[in-house]
């Protein structure tokens, strides 16, 4: 019971990570209509800007991961820039193969930068863990940490699109875009500044990703990012709650397969619910069936 | 004059869809612009909103050219179009709908334009929390217009307001737009309904396949024969 609870918490916090990442995903689906596959390398850069602020610059950890955001927004503001938005009337197949095409020119980088040999990440959260029943479980400080700034995450982005009017704005521009234009809202930068939202997201990712499992290469990003690109279309790619859902069912999912049912099956069984759960339901867990106009 | 259009011409790819053409609107008028299906009607309203570019002519509002403004700054100049097939947001609430038709003022000058929205709309301050996909066809209409009220246009353009709208749905559009323009709203109208539209129009202008081939004021119009055959059923 306390090993499952063990696994459960684990789940939870991995489910977290996805799920903060997955945001990224769906809030520029949702906006731009596209996936930014380059979104899981951003995780990665944010990840390296943090420790060379930790190891080489002697930053103190919450400067460090600011630090991390700030480069993150603004390259997700020149990616966009510069990527896709000559882009914007192009067949939806250029900008695909363009985001594939930034996320090896990301990769690439990196690997000229910091080379290929994997860096040990810091912990930067501290040893202390949360001790229950006794000792039996402890929680670690990442874990805690992950959950709590996926809850905070949560609760400012909800409340951001429903408050605000630059948040309402943004839901109007992923609705209609012309419409929004003829509101007077400024498309182009309601576009970039959720590229800028959803990076400085993704360094955030980074952070808490590789502070818990410690290895940090330019391959980083890749497999979270793709497994929280499949957290997005599970609870419904461009849907915010739908985000937070699929990440923490796909964490939850796949600590609990690898435990429980095979550690080789893992990712396997992570797919494959994606798979059973887009038979029955196209959209995703929380999508909206999309009807096509005639 | 409060809106003039000089020699527009307006392609979607090959197709050359506005052949030329030239009109203006004076402070205070309702002018209606009456055609078939394709004759160019939606597509200059487009133009003049920014959302469409014309390779010649100009686009003057108040004197101050406009043709080459992005869609996002012509509201601030005064322009306001409620677009065909209404296109509210279906997932924004009542309330939302129109705090987005004011985007460009300043939040302290919202609360008074709602208040007047409401009261011209007393339905939409029923439902102004509701979501509003959930709306009626007519509901929506009237949330498109105020909406675009909520920007305190000096001139309105609506395109299509009666479309898919039960004939007692009509008249309380037209109704709408006739209490408008007393107020003071210099109104640009696009319709299929040539009867409605000439006869609340002061000036109208008759569109065929992208060229105006006649225009005059509204009840010349109602009484030309060319337009009786064409578009009144007479």
């Amino acid at each position: 019971m306390v090993s499952f609870l063990r696994f459960l918490i684990n789940g939870i916090s991995l489910g977290s990570v996805y799920a903060i990442i997955a945001l990224g995903y769906t809030m520029v689906y949702g906006i731009a209509k596209m996936l930014n596959f380059a979104h899981g390398d951003i995780i990665m850069v944010g990840a390296y800007i943090s420790f060379c602020a930790i190891s080489y610059l002697d930053l103190p950890p919450l400067l460090a991961v600011l630090l991390a955001m700030a480069v993150c927004t603004a390259l997700g503001i020149v990616i966009e820039g510069l990527a896709y938005k000559p882009l914007r009337q192009a067949p939806k197949l250029a900008v695909l193969i363009t985001a594939i095409g930034v996320s090896y020119f990301l990769q690439n980088s990196a690997l000229l930068i910091w080379s290929s040999n994997p860096k040990v990440f810091p912990s930067i959260f501290g040893s202390s863990a949360l001790q229950l029943f006794g000792g039996a479980l402890s929680i670690t400080s990442e874990a805690i940490v992950t959950i709590c700034a996926n809850i905070v995450i949560m609760i400012a982005l909800t409340l951001f699109t429903s408050r605000t009017k630059t948040g309402k704005a943004m839901r109007a521009v992923s609705e209609d875009k012309g419409a929004a234009q003829l509101m007077g809202i400024d498309v182009n930068r309601t576009i970039s500044l959720t590229f800028a939202i959803g990076s400085a997201l993704a360094a955030v990712a980074g952070v808490l990703l590789c502070s818990t499992y410690h290895t940090l290469m330019p391959t980083t990003g890749s497999m979270p990012g793709i497994k929280a690109f499949t957290a997005a279309v599970f609870g419904g790619i461009g849907s915010i709650p739908g985000a937070m859902i699929g990440g923490l069912l796909l964490g939850v999912i796949e600590i609990l397969g690898k435990a429980y049912i095979s550690t080789e099956l893992g990712d396997a069984l992570v797919f494959g619910v994606l798979i059973i759960v887009l038979l029955f339901k196209p959209a995703g867990l929380l999508g909206k069936p999309v009807s096509e106009k005639v | 004059m409060l809106l003039e259009v000089e020699n527009i011409n307006v392609y979607y790819g090959a197709i050359h869809a506005i052949k030329g053409i030239s009109f203006h609107v004076d402070e205070g008028e309702i002018v209606t612009l009456i055609g078939a299906n394709g004759a160019g009607k939606s597509t200059s309203l487009n133009t003049i909103a920014g959302l469409l570019r014309s390779k010649t002519g100009d686009v003057k509002f108040r004197g101050r050219s406009i043709a080459h403004t992005p869609a996002h700054r012509v509201v601030k100049e005064g322009l306001a179009l409620v677009p065909e097939g209404r296109r509210v947001f279906t997932q924004l609430t009542v309330e939302e709908n129109l705090e987005m038709g004011a985007y460009t003022r300043d939040n302290s000058e919202i609360a008074g334009s709602l208040e007047q929205v409401y009261e011209l709309f007393p339905r939409l301050k029923e439902r102004q929390r509701q979501v509003a996909g959930t709306l009626s066809g007519g509901e929506q209409q009237m949330l498109a217009m105020g909406r675009a009220l909520m920007s305190k246009p000096a001139l309105m353009m609506l395109d299509e307001p009666s479309m898919g709208l039960a004939p007692i749905l009509v008249e309380q559009v037209f109704e709408i737009i006739s209490s408008l323009h007393r107020a003071g709203t210099t109104i640009l109208l696009v319709e299929q309904n040539a009867q409605m539209a000439l006869s609340v129009a002061d000036r109208a202008y008759v569109l065929e396949n992208g060229l105006i081939t006649l225009s005059g004021t509204g009840e010349e119009l109602i009484r030309s024969e060319k337009v009786q055959k064409a578009y009144l059923g007479g």
